[in-house]
């Protein structure tokens, strides 16, 4: 096998990304969805770093935007563990099928 | 095969190993354990390639902040011990496919990319330079983005604090109604008027 | 002359009180708006007649001709440089003539109206209706232009519409207006395809223009002359059709059957709408397009004379087997208004030729206060009486003296005897017949005669008869009043009407009429011949002394009569069955081969094409609301095959 590259890496990110979004499709639960969109970024992060590294090394961009994301991140779990709890305390429980009153 | 090579696949696993693990475990508190190990993994992956600024920051906001915050959360709304409901097999077939059908397609398309780096001399990612340029008010520093993200993390702050309040909520028209014995203890502080 | 905004405010006047009493007036202040009306109408009287001073005797002449004056001329619509619809006014001596008849009948109406409707719970909606309807009138006499008279043609009919039908909680009274409109409408049809194609010919609505262009040999006439539809030339057409219009109007057979079921409205309304004004909007509009009728097209004439002729002598057979007074007094109106249209048949254009014309002016002014007065009276006796019907009444001459003696002297008029205005206006259209065609001469002098007989079948039945005895009061139309007696014949307002019309109908004969309203402005000197008027006079009291001898008694001769006359009566009682023959046509012909088919198409083919597109539709919005499950996880998947989709087609089909 090859010496370590960046398709290889972006591979990871994207097999991350996938998983992140077949859980968020099959998961019911909130909370293991937060963690799906958790991953999601994550894969994200993953390949800002990994441009970065590869192929513009003279530059701190991907950085940049990795500590942005990362920063986005928890303000965003934190915005949604407040509304499952929120949620969990109107419904009593915080399961996504269930909290359906919103349609037609 | 060296060493860095073996070193990367074993990071590999980890990721996507516990990714895959934490959205198909259905003991949630497991699940949440899975995704710190994939989380430590992509930090890893970054100390792989030498960005250790970037992988401390991954293991205290995630690992120290998030997935504590998410297993907090577990315990607030649930019994941990429980497991949880599987999902309907229809729409797992049908996520299962989607996702596997563009993991090939993104696959495929990233294979035939031929990635060809700038080749300009390396800037080295310590925190001395990046605390530099981020704070950086010429070209092509961050100052403004990092202004403008602190400023959505104090939203972000009051925000959580405005919904997860306790309110006075009147009943509702189609739940009936239900207690609140579960968030009690948090909406002690936020809601003083709990105890009048 | 007066100036052109004081001569406009002739008609504006009443359009303000309507507009007023409309808005304001019905709610805030309902007890004044009779009041209001009447002064607005009074205002515009005085106006008219200093119209009428002027013009007849200070500014119309020019040399020894009558001229046609436009004070007032205002561009509305421009079609085409040369095709304009103008709003006008148009004095000569008809529309002033007609602007006092209209203004002077409508203020004795309105007064009247104050005692006779006093008490009505729509008191101020009634004088609002009237001022819409006077304010229509004028502007229709007034009229320059041939679409300009059709619009205010058109309002005079709405509100008499709305009139007929002003008790509207009496279905005899909802159909009686439906049908007045429905009928009036095809008319109308007719009248406004007529004006389509005379504007089409002589390439003007205005009428002075079009008179001129359409008589006067040029090619425009040469085209319509020739131009030939049926066997007919266009212009016959056109007139005919316009004729068809002030036909329905004028209620000349066969289009009369809503006449007499107007007689639903309040009287005064009859008086005003139904007996002198409006129905002679008919004769007017013959007269305004005189010229081309005979200059240009005598055989339109004929059709004129004709119908004219026949509605007169079967109104009169009908009216004399009717028993609601109303009715009867509808019928001697349409047998009039007959006389008037056979007048204008016979006659021709200028000089000693035009005495037909003038007559038929002579007889509309003069029939228009004797009519008017009839109708009052008749009024003031079903106030008094509660009841329409002639066998609820009978010797009321003692209890109501001067009604009595007003309508004495109004069937005197409407007869024919000397020296009321009806003989003199009678007697210039029976020679004008006698000297262009000795049947219809034949035909208009057995109807003076039946006239009278009529006339005073009615008198003697309403006066004489039995003794008076309060019929109990089952049919009470004016609810408040529960005495008969106590209001003995009526107040004031009621009475003086009364008594003015009766001056008028003894004295309007001994104007002047040939030398102020000829066919061609010029005067017209007719004189009297005693000894042509002995056969008319001498017949027309014949009629009435059978008529004496047969209802100045109660007895059982008329019946006896009526049965002799067997199906002839019975005939005429059933109005010869011209009701009955549009009902076949209209339910068993028009509804079942045209109405059912077309409401079949309605209701399946085009509601069907509706109702398909409805469901369609419904279908397909639950199938689309599905989408929208409310389930967070189902909007992921959609946004996801989405993103996915566009991924594929961005990135391998469109590289």
């Amino acid at each position: 096998m090859n010496a370590i590259g960046l398709p290889q890496i972006l591979f990871i990110s994207c097999a991350l990304f996938f998983i992140g979004v077949y859980g968020f499709l099959t998961r019911r639960n909130m909370i293991t969805m937060l963690m799906s969109v958790e991953l999601i970024l994550n894969s994200v992060n993953i390949n800002f770093v990994a441009f970065n590294k590869y192929l513009f090394a003279d530059k701190l961009d991907g950085l940049f935007f990795t500590l942005f994301i990362i920063t986005i991140a928890a303000a965003e779990a934190a915005v949604a563990i407040a509304i499952i709890i929120n949620l969990y305390r109107n419904y009593n429980t915080i399961d996504v099928d269930e909290v359906d009153t919103m349609k037609f | 095969m060296n060493a860095s090579t073996i070193i990367f696949y074993l990071l590999a696993a980890i990721i996507v190993g516990g990714g895959l693990m934490a959205v198909t475990s259905r003991k949630i508190f497991r699940s949440a354990v899975y995704l710190l190990f994939s989380l430590i993994g992509i930090a890893g992956l970054y100390f792989y390639l030498d960005y250790e600024f970037i992988g401390a920051v991954q293991i205290v906001v995630y690992v120290g902040g998030i997935v504590v915050l998410i297993i907090f959360s577990i315990f607030l709304t649930q019994g941990s011990g429980e497991d949880m409901k599987k999902p309907a097999l229809g729409r797992a077939v049908f996520s299962a496919l989607a996702a596997a059908f563009g993991c090939a397609l993104t696959m495929l398309y990233i294979n035939e990319q031929g990635f060809t780096p700038n080749g300009k001399p390396a800037l080295e990612p310590s925190a001395g330079n990046i605390g530099a340029q981020m704070l950086d008010t010429a070209e092509h520093g961050y100052i403004l983005p990092f202004e403008v993200v602190s400023m959505l993390l104090l939203a972000a702050m009051i925000g959580c604090i405005v919904i997860a309040i306790k309110i006075k909520i009147p009943p509702h028209p189609i739940l009936p109604e239900k207690d609140d014995i579960n968030i009690a203890e948090i909406n002690h502080e936020f809601a003083p008027e709990m105890e009048g | 002359m007066l100036s052109a905004s004081l001569i406009a405010l002739i008609p504006l006047l009443p359009l303000f009180s309507f507009t007023l009493i409309a808005l304001v007036g019905r709610k805030n202040f309902p007890g004044l708006c009779g009041i209001l009306g009447t002064l607005s109408l009074l205002t515009s009287f005085i106006l008219a007649a200093t119209v009428a001073y002027d013009y007849f005797f200070v500014a119309g002449k020019v040399g020894d001709t009558y001229q046609q004056l436009i004070p007032l001329k205002i561009n509305w619509l421009q079609f085409t440089p040369s095709v304009s619809i103008d709003l006008g006014i148009l004095l000569d001596p008809i529309s002033v003539m007609m602007l006092v008849v209209v203004t002077l009948i409508s203020l004795m109406v309105h007064f009247y109206s104050l005692g006779y409707m006093k008490g009505e719970e729509r008191y101020a909606t009634y004088y609002s209706y009237l001022g819409l309807f006077t304010f229509s009138m004028l502007g229709l006499v007034m009229s320059s232009n041939i679409f300009q008279i059709y619009m205010f043609w058109e309002l005079v009919g709405v509100s008499s519409y709305l009139l007929i039908g002003y008790y509207f909680d009496k279905p005899s009274a909802v159909a009686a207006s439906k049908k007045a409109f429905i009928v009036t409408r095809f008319a109308d049809l007719g009248f406004l395809i007529g004006i389509l194609v005379l504007s089409y010919y002589s390439g003007t609505l205005d009428f002075q223009t079009m008179i001129v262009r359409l008589t006067t040999p040029t090619d425009q006439l040469h085209n319509v002359v020739t131009a030939s539809f049926l066997g007919c030339s266009a212009l016959t057409w056109g007139l005919l059709l316009v004729f068809i219009g002030g036909a329905g109007k004028s209620a000349m057979f066969p289009l009369h059957i809503w006449l007499p079921d107007a007689m639903e409205g309040p009287t005064p309304v009859s008086a005003l709408i139904h007996a002198a004004t409006m129905v002679v909007a008919g004769v007017f509009l013959v007269a305004r397009l005189f010229p081309i009728y005979a200059l240009s097209c005598p055989s339109a004439l004929q059709v004129v004379t004709y119908v004219g002729a026949a509605s007169s002598l079967i109104a009169a057979l009908i009216a004399c087997t009717q028993t609601d007074i109303k009715r009867v007094l509808a019928y001697s109106t349409m047998s009039q208004i007959g006389y008037m249209m056979f007048a204008l048949g016979v006659s021709g254009y200028g000089g000693e030729h035009g005495l037909g014309y003038m007559a038929s002016m002579f007889h509309l002014f003069t029939h228009a206060m004797f009519k008017a007065l009839l109708f009052l009276g008749a009024g003031s006796v079903i106030h008094y009486v509660h009841s329409n019907e002639m066998k609820d009444m009978g010797g009321l001459r003692k209890l109501m003296p001067i009604t009595h003696i007003t309508f004495l002297v109004a069937c005197l008029a409407i007869a024919g005897i000397p020296p009321f205005a009806g003989f003199f206006s009678k007697e210039e259209i029976l020679q004008a017949a006698y000297h262009a065609n000795k049947g219809i001469f034949a035909l208009a002098i057995t109807t003076a005669a039946i006239t009278a007989f009529y006339m005073f079948r009615l008198y003697f039945s309403i006066f004489w008869s039995k003794t008076y005895h309060a019929a109990p009061a089952d049919h009470d139309a004016h609810g408040s009043h529960d005495d008969h007696h106590s209001h003995g014949e009526g107040p004031i307002t009621m009475l003086l009407p009364l008594l003015l019309l009766g001056a008028l109908s003894v004295g309007a004969g001994f104007i002047p009429f040939g030398k102020l309203v000829t066919s061609d402005g010029k005067a017209l000197i007719s004189e009297m011949h005693i000894t042509f008027s002995i056969a008319p006079v001498l017949l027309a009291t014949a009629g009435i002394f059978i008529a004496l001898s047969l209802y100045k008694k109660e007895n059982a001769t008329p019946q006896r009569i009526a049965d002799g006359m067997g199906g002839l009566y019975r005939a005429a009682y059933r109005k010869f069955y011209i009701d009955e023959l549009y009902l076949f046509i209209t339910k068993k012909i028009v509804f079942n081969l045209i109405g059912r088919p077309a409401a079949w198409i309605d209701r399946n083919i085009i509601d069907g094409l509706m109702n398909l597109l409805a469901t369609v539709t419904g279908k397909i919005s639950l199938l689309i609301k599905q989408l929208q499950s409310g389930k967070l996880q189902d909007y992921a998947a959609y946004y996801f095959a989405g993103v996915m989709g566009l991924v594929v087609v961005v990135v391998y089909w469109w590289r």
